[in-house]
């Protein structure tokens, strides 16, 4: 008896795992296939990029600053001992543009706005306004979600750009301000050795993480749980299985792009 | 039953309608008649499904097998655009309001408007003005949800579920969480809104016997099923065993051998 009811268990519990990643799927289809349809709501894809977008500003601004300059100052250290100083400006660009300005500022956004998102929605969710939103014949997928997810593939590329830019120039403060490496093999090295396909790897991880932060995002607070522990747990959920989807799709993507 | 006389006799029409939940039976063979221009409020002791009733009513959630007609149309089985437009006859009102946050009364009352119509500002104003003062909110467009009293937010919620005229009122615990002055007044509300709007209301109360006075017919379910279904004077009369003991508070009978746990 036992032994059956363990299967019947283990069996439960993998349906309900697929049923799950079912839905999520079938929500991440839903949320693109209406932002498609009209009617469009212009008012707030704006709102939601101001939301998502221009609010992280400040934010991505100071991280992608403190980065930089650590990467200036690491970076100095280490090629001093090579005696290659010169290239401090193409370490520094090449590891903010490829990898460091997608992944930290993806990280940024998703806790500042991504758990804004699951928590609004997971208490609009608890207090039957989405409920409410169904009832007045307003898809709320296309009314709440969709132009989450547009606002987030918009915002995050662009975001990512400010990040690389404003690292670079915290790289060039700490490492040839401070630390004295030359001033000109800085930025011609960033010229010389930076391709059109280094900026676009930074682009289109930009773009995949915009898409998978807001789609977790949403998911997380779309589905909270009608009690005061589901919008907290939701937000938890929400920040760090995006944060783990980032870094996990971030080694897939190099692989692919490199 | 042709079509006929449902356009004269029950605006809505439930038959046998059964939705299980993971291993519980909630909905084990409804049937309910609301007949058009009249009260009609469901109770009975919690978790016996009268929420989840309503939400079939209003189409969030399809049953597993059995019947919904709503003027005259079977909207079980309809797809998600027609349900749409069938959601256009009807206005809810939900347990805690639902009124978005995020936006003033006014905002939240032109909302349906705003969205789904292509009305012109001034003809909006005018609309939520009037709206409001039907419940008795004139004057309080600026205010946000997070500003007003339960009452008054019920009342907000009430005016957003009339804005755009709809035949049929659906109310989901309107009462919940006020003191019995505010109950009254709510209950007096909806009375009045339903005679002056000339609505089919169907209301989830548990305020008995306060809303009976309130209400033209009474639906008592239990364990999933409707156990008793008429006037208020018949329902009364009924002497039923279930309902009695409802009504003196003594729900020890009804609750402890619940659907779930019997199966």
């Amino acid at each position: 008896m036992s032994i059956v009811s363990r299967i019947e268990r283990l069996g439960a519990y993998v349906i309900d795992g697929l049923a799950a990643l079912g839905d999520f799927m079938i929500f991440l289809a839903a949320s693109l296939f209406y932002a498609l349809q009209p009617p469009y709501k212009m008012r707030l894809l704006i709102r939601q990029i101001r939301s998502i977008g221009a609010e992280s500003f400040f934010l991505v601004s100071l991280i992608g600053l403190f980065t930089g300059m650590v990467l200036g100052l690491q970076g100095y250290n280490t090629l001093s001992r090579f005696g290659s100083e010169g290239a401090l400006g193409t370490v520094v660009a090449l590891v903010l543009v490829r990898e460091l300005g997608p992944v930290l500022a993806a990280l940024m956004i998703a806790a500042r706005a991504g758990s804004a998102m699951a928590a609004e929605l997971g208490s609009m969710q608890a207090t039957e306004q989405i409920d409410a939103l169904s009832v007045m014949a307003i898809n709320p997928v296309q009314y709440l979600v969709s132009p989450r997810v547009l606002a987030g593939i918009i915002s995050f590329p662009l975001l990512t750009g400010l990040f690389d830019v404003i690292g670079i120039w915290g790289g060039w403060a700490a490492g040839v301000g401070l630390m004295g490496a030359p001033n000109g093999p800085f930025f011609n090295g960033i010229a010389q050795n930076m391709s059109g396909h280094d900026i676009a790897t930074g682009i289109y991880k930009a773009l995949v993480f915009g898409l998978v932060v807001m789609w977790v995002c949403c998911y997380k607070g779309y589905h909270a749980e009608r009690m005061a522990t589901g919008v907290s747990r939701a937000t938890t959920e929400a920040v760090v299985l995006s944060s783990v989807l980032i870094l996990v799709w971030d080694y897939f993507l190099t692989s692919i792009l490199l | 039953m042709n079509q006929n006389s449902d356009r004269n006799g029950a605006a809505i029409m439930v038959r046998d309608l059964r939705r299980r939940f993971g291993r519980q039976q909630v909905l084990d063979g409804v049937n309910l008649e609301c007949p058009r221009g009249q009260i009609t409020t469901i109770v009975g002791p919690s978790g016996c499904g009268k929420t989840v009733l309503l939400k079939h009513l209003n189409l969030l959630l399809r049953p597993d097998s059995g019947t919904v007609v709503i003027d005259g149309v079977e909207v079980t089985a309809m797809r998600s655009r027609a349900q749409n437009q069938m959601r256009e006859k009807f206005g809810m009102l939900f347990q805690a309001g639902a009124l978005f946050d995020s936006m003033s009364v006014f905002d939240n009352v032109a909302f349906p408007l705003v969205e789904l119509t292509q009305l012109s500002r001034e003809e909006i104003a005018a609309r939520v003005e009037e709206t409001l003062k039907a419940v008795g909110l004139h004057g309080m467009e600026r205010k946000f949800p997070s500003e007003m009293s339960g009452g008054m937010q019920k009342r907000a919620a009430l005016a957003r579920a009339l804005i755009r005229r709809p035949k049929i009122l659906m109310l989901d615990e309107p009462t919940t969480g006020l003191d019995p002055t505010r109950t009254h007044q709510i209950h007096e509300l909806v009375r009045h809104t339903q005679q002056q709007f000339d609505l089919t209301a169907v209301m989830v109360s548990h305020d008995v016997p306060a809303v009976f006075e309130f209400s033209d017919r009474i639906a008592f379910m239990h364990q999933g099923k409707m156990a008793l279904n008429g006037t208020v004077a018949e329902v009364m009369a009924a002497q039923h065993e279930n309902f009695t003991l409802f009504l003196q508070g003594r729900a020890s009978g009804l609750d402890e051998p619940s659907a779930a746990a019997a199966r």
